[in-house]
Parts: structure tokens; C-alpha cells; sequence
């Protein structure tokens, strides 16, 4: 297994918002992780990548204890992209995308060739090596995304979370992302949890689903199990109805 | 970062110099520039002078505008330093070191100082940098305590905090002026940015801690980098936050603080020259910083030749001239940053 999560309880505060997490992910499989609002998608994520002020349990990416582990080890095991990704303007692309070397850089952020041929490949995978100059100031959503998701890649982890990075996007970017994130992903051997709101998305990208209820992991499994009328209805709440696509190679869900 | 730095360096650098020497020229008395030059050269050689005209020149560039011109060029360039890291750590571009109350912590300090005169004797030349100091860092961390909520530092709460700790020093800064009538006049030149010592006593007071600062500010440039993306990304890409952070907010204090106890609270350096320096350069720290120091020291030179000559033979404090320059400034960086160009 890759990632192993042994969550007891989890929050900002004295209070857990999240609590009795465990599960396993093996090497190179998208996890697709949905679950209302509030219902801990976010908060667990934080746990995951350690930002989260108390978290008690353990959580393993190839034996090593992120809660337990430094900053820059951790940040060399697992890379995040964000929810809504804040980019200082006055950045550009490239130096945006170099600064997911820095948990092997030193104090000074001296970068070696190792680093820029990361970075070079991590825009070049991503398309936005054709803009690397401009500052992000002037990107639009999907660009900007497109430039953290690079930023990611060239952080060069076994694991990848994204917290609903496509909430910000259009159709047409939300399809192109996943599409690309995921099959990146996939080509690199990298281990993926998404956190998605579309549950359609999370039919199509995702090898297994996994849905979060009330800050309690509610049912995992593979898309096909999760993803019927009974458990959608017992975790938001809302009867639907679930067809095979067009296509037969994945199910469409739409409210009854 | 691809991005040059050495060449807008080097040509700000000559800059600077340019601005030094036409700096030790102006005054009350006009001494033209080859004569500087040679009085400079001479002194660094240690020859003495040779005529009556060369000794009168040499005595007040060496004991009064030389002093003068070093310690305007570290005060700017220690104020736009921290300018420079406080903006980019609070990712707010009208943060300055009067942001986070440490200017204004500083003032009370000094006038605390000034206005009991305390302590006399032997140390009394330094009561005014050392209250200083303490009321700088006791208002920082009254500012930190006050915006700390959990474990979290919110960039809101903070200026938040920093804007009532501010107020709150300047007001005491008020009532003692008010209260010590006698030392008033002393006090408010001192507020006003007019040093009220001169010679070489505070430059070799103010350049340990201006340089430790400087340094350390200069040494944290990339850490600020992945700082400017907020606390959790940071994080995420493997810096310590909390360590990095206390290490910033310290040195840029000290700056801060170094600079206000020798030449007295001078505005908006410390928020105009990180701002176009980002404009020309863009928003790499590692360039920027050591950009915005340079920058720094031109323009605090420059403003202190325009105190000197523009009512001529009197002299303006210098935070007169940086605040008409600064006041519209800032306005125009509220409507930039309101239109989200920042």
C-alpha cells in the first residue's frame, strides 16, 4: 500500500471535524472523494498534507508518517493543489512552477539543473511551457490552475491531492483538467486523491470513490458500488436517479 | 528565475553613488564636486589637506555630511528591507513597518526617552535607541499576541491588531509630548524624522543592527517567496512556517526599529520603494530585496538633498519631504490595489 491513513480524530480545534478515518490506497489508483458541504472533503486534505493544527492518528506514504515527519520530507512524499489557488500576481509562470522544488533546495533556494529540468518537464506535461514568462496576474482560471497543477508535478511525489480543483472552471477546463491531471497521474505512476463536487466527474475519473459523511468516512469502494441511488441518497440526502452513459462505459447521475 | 538581477543591481548601485556624491555637495555651504571627489580620495588615503579652503571643506564632509549621507542611505535602505518582507509576508502591498505597529512602538519608545530624559550621564546617547528597540519588539509582539488566534496567524487580524497597537502608541506618544512642554520642540524633530544627533555617533550606533537585519532579511528572500502564497501552500511545499516567519518579523523589526532610534519615524519609504521595485522587477524576492534596499537608500538621499535645499539655509526634516511623496503614493496603491492589480 501507498498511502495508509489511520485517522482517530481530526480538527481545528479541541473539537474533531473529522473522525474515524481508515483506509489504504495501492501505488498508481484515483481515489475520486465526494461528500456534501462540510462533510470534512477539505479538512481531511489538510490532515493529509499536515496543515491541519491537531490531528491524531498516523497517516503513511511508503512507511514514512507524514504527521510525524519535517516539512520538507513530507513535502517531498505529497503535493497538493488547492482549492482556490492564491498566486501573487507579480509571479511568473516559471518561477511559480520552480518553487515546487523547494523541499530540495536549501535555505537559499539555490536551484541545480536537477531542478530546472524538473520544472522544464512539469510545464512541458502541463502545456504552459508556452507562457512561461507571463506573469500570473494575467492568466486566466484554467491557465492559473494549469500552472499549479505543474507546480505539483514538479514537486515530484508518489502521492497528489487535489481539493476540488476544477470548482472554479468551466466544462470545457473542468474535463480538460481531470483529463489531464488524472492522466498524468497515471503516467507517472502517481497515486491521486481528488476531492470532486460533480459527482459525474467523480464517476468518470475515479478507480474508486469514497464518500465522507458528517466528518465520517460514510462508504468506499469502486465507483460502480458507491455510486447507485441508495448510498447517494443516504449521503446527501437527495433521491437520484443513476443511468449508464451514452457511451456504456460509466453511469450518469442526475436528481429524480 | 531566470530573471537577471545583476544588471538592474549594478545600474541602481550607480545610482546610488551618484546620488552620494551629489548628496555630500549640498548644503548650506555649496562645495563643488571635483573638490568632493578629492577630499573623499584624500581622506581615504589619509593624506591631510592641503589648503585653508580644502581643510574647511574636508571638516564638514568628513564630520558632518558623510556621517549624514551613510546614515540616510542605511536608514532607507533598512526601512524599504522591511518594507519589502513585510509586504510580501502579509501579502498586502500597503504593508509597512508602521503596518504592524513597530514604528509607532519605536516612537513611544524614544519619546519616552526624550521626554523624562532618563537615563542621564555617560549612557544618555543611548536611551533613546534602546527605549526604542523595546518599545518597537513590545509592540510587535502586542500586535502578535493580540492577532494570534489558536495556533493561526490571520493577515487580517493582524494588520488589524497592528492598526489599534499603532494607534494606541501614537496617542501615548501624544499625551507625554503634551504633558513635557520643555522638550516638545526636542521630541517632535526627532518624530518628524530631523535627527537630533549628528557626527559619526549614530551611524556606527545604527549600522550593527541595520546590517544584521539587512542580512538576515536578505538570507530569507526565497523563504519569502513560497511565503507569499499563504500559510497552508507554503506548507504544503515543505517550509516551516511558524520558523520562517518569526525569523522574518524579527529582522525586519530590528531594521525597523535600528532605523527609527537613529533618525526618527520617517514615512512611506518602507511601502513606496518595495512597490515600484515589484512594478520594475516583478516579485522575486531574491531579486527584489536586495533591490529594494538600494532603492531605499537612493531615495532617502534624494529626499534629504530636497530637505536641505528647498528652504535653504534651513533644513526640512526628511519625513516631511517622504510623506508629501508617500501620502499620494499610498492613495494611488489603495486604487490600484482595489481594481485587484496588485
Amino acid at each position: 500500500m501507498l498511502l495508509q491513513t489511520d485517522i482517530q480524530q481530526a480538527g481545528y480545534n479541541a473539537s474533531p471535524v473529522i473522525s474515524g478515518i481508515r483506509f489504504a490506497l495501492p501505488p498508481g489508483r484515483i481515489l475520486a472523494m465526494i461528500g456534501p458541504n462540510g462533510s470534512g472533503k477539505t479538512t481531511l486534505i489538510r490532515a493529509l498534507s499536515g496543515v491541519l493544527p491537531v490531528v491524531e492518528g498516523s497517516v503513511h506514504i511508503n512507511g514514512t508518517d507524514l504527521l510525524r515527519a519535517g516539512e520538507s520530507e513530507r513535502a517531498r512524499l505529497l503535493a497538493v493543489v488547492p482549492q482556490s489557488t492564491h498566486i501573487p500576481p507579480a509571479f511568473s509562470v516559471e518561477e511559480v512552477v520552480m518553487l515546487g522544488r523547494t523541499p530540495y533546495l536549501n535555505w537559499l533556494g539555490k536551484s541545480g539543473q536537477i531542478d530546472e529540468e524538473a520544472a522544464d518537464e512539469a510545464m512541458r506535461l502541463t502545456d504552459v511551457a508556452r507562457f512561461r514568462g507571463r506573469i500570473c496576474g494575467s492568466l486566466s482560471a484554467g491557465e492559473r490552475q494549469r500552472v499549479i497543477l505543474a507546480r505539483a508535478l514538479a514537486q515530484d511525489t508518489p502521492m497528489l491531492l487535489m481539493d476540488e480543483p476544477t470548482s472554479h472552471l468551466d466544462l470545457r477546463y473542468q474535463i480538460e483538467f481531470l483529463e489531464l491531471a488524472v492522466g498524468l497521474a497515471e503516467r507517472q505512476g502517481k497515486t491521486v486523491l481528488v476531492a470532486l463536487h460533480d459527482l459525474n466527474l467523480a464517476a468518470r475519473f475515479g478507480d474508486d470513490v469514497m464518500a465522507m459523511k458528517d466528518g465520517k468516512l460514510a462508504a468506499y469502494g469502486s465507483a460502480e458500488e458507491i455510486l447507485t441511488p441508495d448510498t447517494i441518497r443516504a449521503i446527501y440526502g437527495l433521491p437520484v436517479d443513476v443511468f449508464p452513459s451514452p457511451n456504456g462505459q460509466q453511469v450518469v447521475i442526475i436528481p429524480s | 528565475m531566470n530573471r537577471s538581477s545583476a544588471r538592474p543591481l549594478l545600474i541602481t548601485t550607480a545610482l546610488l553613488l551618484a546620488t552620494f556624491v551629489v548628496s555630500m555637495g549640498v548644503g548650506s555651504v555649496r562645495i563643488p564636486l571635483h573638490q568632493t571627489l578629492e577630499v573623499l580620495w584624500n581622506a581615504l588615503r589619509g593624506i591631510p589637506a592641503g589648503s585653508e579652503q580644502a581643510y574647511r571643506a574636508g571638516v564638514i564632509l568628513l564630520t558632518l555630511r558623510l556621517p549624514r549621507g551613510l546614515l540616510m542611505a542605511m536608514t532607507g535602505a533598512a526601512l524599504a528591507g522591511s518594507g519589502c518582507a513585510y509586504q510580501g509576508l502579509f501579502r498586502n502591498p500597503l504593508a509597512d513597518p508602521y503596518l504592524i505597529g513597530a514604528a509607532s512602538g519605536a516612537g513611544l519608545g524614544a519619546v519616552l526617552s526624550l521626554t523624562t530624559r532618563w537615563p542621564t550621564g555617560g549612557f544618555s546617547y543611548l536611551a533613546v535607541p534602546l527605549s526604542a528597540f523595546a518599545g518597537a519588539l513590545l509592540a510587535v509582539m502586542l500586535t502578535y499576541q493580540l492577532a494570534k488566534t489558536g495556533g493561526t496567524l490571520p493577515v487580517t487580524n493582524l494588520i488589524l491588531a497592528g492598526v489599534a497597537v499603532s494607534s494606541f502608541a501614537t496617542a501615548l506618544s501624544s499625551f507625554l509630548m503634551i504633558n513635557a512642554s520643555g522638550e516638545l520642540r526636542r521630541a517632535l524633530v526627532w518624530l518628524l524624522g530631523g535627527s537630533t544627533m549628528a557626527g559619526w555617533k549614530p551611524v556606527l550606533g545604527l549600522l550593527p543592527y541595520a546590517a544584521a537585519g539587512m542580512a538576515a532579511l536578505s538570507a530569507m528572500a526565497f523563504r519569502l517567496n513560497v511565503l507569499q502564497f499563504g500559510d497552508e501552500q507554503a506548507q504544503q511545499l515543505g517550509v516551516n512556517v511558524r520558523r520562517s516567519r518569526g525569523i522574518i518579523i524579527l529582522a525586519a523589526t530590528l531594521s525597523t526599529a535600528a532605523a527609527v532610534a537613529f533618525t526618527g519615524i520617517i514615512g512611506f519609504v518602507g511601502l513606496i520603494i518595495p512597490h515600484i521595485a515589484r512594478r520594475l522587477w516583478g516579485g522575486d524576492m531574491r531579486r527584489l530585496m536586495p533591490l529594494s534596499l538600494v532603492c531605499g537608500a537612493i531615495f532617502l538621499l534624494g529626499a534629504d538633498i530636497l530637505a536641505r535645499v528647498v528652504m535653504a539655509p534651513q533644513e526640512l526634516p526628511v519625513g516631511i519631504i517622504t510623506a508629501l511623496c508617500g501620502a499620494p503614493f499610498f492613495l494611488f496603491i489603495l486604487r490600484q490595489s482595489k481594481q485587484g492589480m496588485w
